[in-house]
């Protein structure tokens, strides 16, 4: 079965970011990006299920400027067939990207599809749940574990309080947590061979998909910033002003 | 202007975060409906209508919404609240789950875990893990959005007498079913929900010495977590973690133990109101960030605070 997988290019996730003077953003300008962490477990668990012979095709797709292309020669290099680039400048939102990968579906018809559950630059933590919805398809969220049997994947999923384990009928969509796997490192004669492999770069209006929004940023300010405290010298001082200074014991 | 918002539960108690969310809706304006998708829930419906501010609240009651699966409550939600000005949705696991599937049946962009609202249409969320706050503004005709507990204070779960009607629409996509679940089991408060939090890091060495923590947490009546190295390392179970990819507290006091305070773990704790760190590593970023900071081994000092408090 072929299984379709989505990434990312972010700020790397050691960067410490800045907002920008005019507050119309964070600034990018030579800061190192890289695949969204979730997403390069997304890429692993479709290179585990293509090892397992589950898979036989992996198709990896990104949303996202050209320099994505970066992003999707990594992805080929840790095993994934194919790279297809949605190429846009613009920074789309969540419904945006999943309609740019509905129609990407509606071309490759893959049985899995596999998505990061959040990207660590705007948190919203929705395409995955968007396109299922605009697939109608099942959807397996916030996934610790994935197991395709016969026409169906039973995924287990970390919820508040503890795992849930749902079974869907493919196609579907996983939507990937943070310890499903951990992903591997490419090797230098793979990140070779992946520079042959091929990549097609699409855009939105070849797809026939509109990106319009409803949301609209208007500001983006740094948080308030907490101070430091005092040190307290003993644990008889902490809890004396625990109890008389803060008074929350 | 009409907003509709989806109750947490269990079938058997409306979850804390509904209180919150009420409060989110609430600091928007207007009528709240509280809608309760589940199989059962007679006594949540009732609960919910108690919530002080609730207008209405509309029952479905369905085996296909026994669990929450999000491929059959989702067009419930986009069906019913198609004609409200705002959809608001904890951002519990279910939350997050169920809402961007409304948002796009809806056509919409959903904004997700909003901490406060500026006006009707505009409201400010975290970005890049809490170190960027965007104000965010929607002119969707539907507004969806999912809230972030910590940032409202709860409404009263007493005081309100909404009326409590029956929804008829049954949805059941059949894409999905539901296998089984495995709870943890916990006599301590919910580590969301707690007015205070202990919680454990790498420092603290083992599972094991997590003991140390429980008998804290036991005295001063707190919910215990963990860093995400603790986590990593298997020493408590994932369901502990405070952070941003884990849960986000902002209890009364947050007592971080053996915690180094990697920017991952600040963005799920750094709302708390008053910060105690206990680390021997005088460098450790947490400091930056607490209150109060005690530089000693921990394996002396949590014992010494369990018999002083």
């Amino acid at each position: 079965m072929r299984v379709l997988v989505s990434i990312k290019r972010v700020v790397d996730y050691n960067v410490k970011i800045r907002v920008k003077a005019d507050n119309s953003g964070v600034d990018l300008a030579n800061v190192k990006m890289s695949m969204n962490p979730f997403c390069e477990i997304a890429v692993e668990e479709a290179v585990r299920l293509k090892e397992k012979g589950v898979a036989t095709e992996i198709v990896v797709v990104s949303v996202g400027p050209s320099t994505a292309q970066e992003q999707l020669r990594t992805a080929l290099a840790l095993g994934a067939d194919r790279a297809i680039l949605v190429e846009s400048a613009e920074d789309l939102t969540s419904l945006a990207v999943a309609k740019l990968l509905k129609a990407v579906v509606d071309k490759e018809q893959p049985q899995l599809v596999i998505l990061g559950k959040q990207a660590i630059d705007s948190d919203n933590n929705q395409t995955g749940q968007m396109l299922a919805a605009l697939s109608g398809y099942g959807q397996g969220t916030f996934a610790s574990k994935v197991e395709v049997s016969g026409d169906s994947v039973a995924v287990t999923r970390e919820i508040d309080g503890g795992a849930q384990t749902v079974s869907l009928k493919l196609p579907a969509i996983v939507t990937t947590d943070l310890r499903l796997n951990e992903p591997r490192y490419a090797s230098l004669p793979n990140i070779m061979k992946a520079k042959k492999k091929p990549l097609e770069v699409l855009t939105p209006d070849a797809l026939g998909v509109s990106t319009a929004s409803t949301n609209k940023t208007v500001k983006v300010e740094a948080p308030a910033a907490r101070s430091a405290g005092i040190k307290v010298k003993s644990v008889a001082e902490l809890v004396e002003k625990l109890k008389n200074e803060a008074k929350v014991i | 202007m009409t907003i509709l918002v989806i109750a947490e539960h269990d079938n058997k108690v409306v979850a804390p975060a509904t209180l919150n969310t009420v409060a989110a809706a609430a600091k928007i304006g207007g009528d709240i409906h509280v809608l309760v998708a589940g199989q059962g829930a007679g006594a949540v419906a009732e609960a919910a209508a108690k919530i002080a501010g609730v207008a209405k609240v509309l029952v479905a009651d369905n085996a296909a919404y026994a669990h929450q699966l999000p491929e059959n409550v989702a067009p419930l939600v986009a069906e019913l609240g198609a004609g409200y000005s705002h959809i608001l949705a904890a951002a519990t696991s279910n939350g997050k789950n169920i809402l961007p599937r409304v948002a796009a049946q809806l056509e919409v962009d959903q904004i997700s875990e909003i901490i406060s609202v500026e006006s009707a249409d505009t409201f400010k969320r975290p970005i890049y893990a809490g170190n960027a706050i965007a104000t965010v503004q929607s002119n969707a005709a539907v507004k969806v959005i999912t809230v972030r507990a910590t940032g409202f204070d709860p409404v009263a779960a007493e005081g309100g007498s909404a009326a409590v009607e029956a929804v008829a629409a049954a949805h059941n996509a059949g894409t999905s079913s539901f296998v089984g679940e495995e709870l943890a089991k916990s006599d301590r408060p919910e580590l969301t929900a707690a007015k205070i939090v202990v919680s454990g890091g790498r420092g603290m060495q083992n599972g094991d010495n997590f003991k140390h923590l429980y008998a804290l947490a036991d005295k001063l009546g707190a919910a215990v977590g963990a860093s995400r190295a603790a986590v990593d390392a298997g020493f408590v179970p994932n369901d502990m973690q405070v952070g941003q990819t884990g849960k986000i507290v902002a209890p009364q006091l947050y007592i971080a133990v053996g915690i180094s305070g990697a920017i991952q773990h600040l963005a799920g704790m750094k709302d708390s109101k008053v910060i105690v760190a206990i680390n021997k590593d005088e460098e450790a970023p947490i400091f930056q960030v607490a209150d109060y900071g005690l530089v000693t081994d921990l394996f002396e000092a949590v014992p010494e605070m369990v018999s002083l408090v």
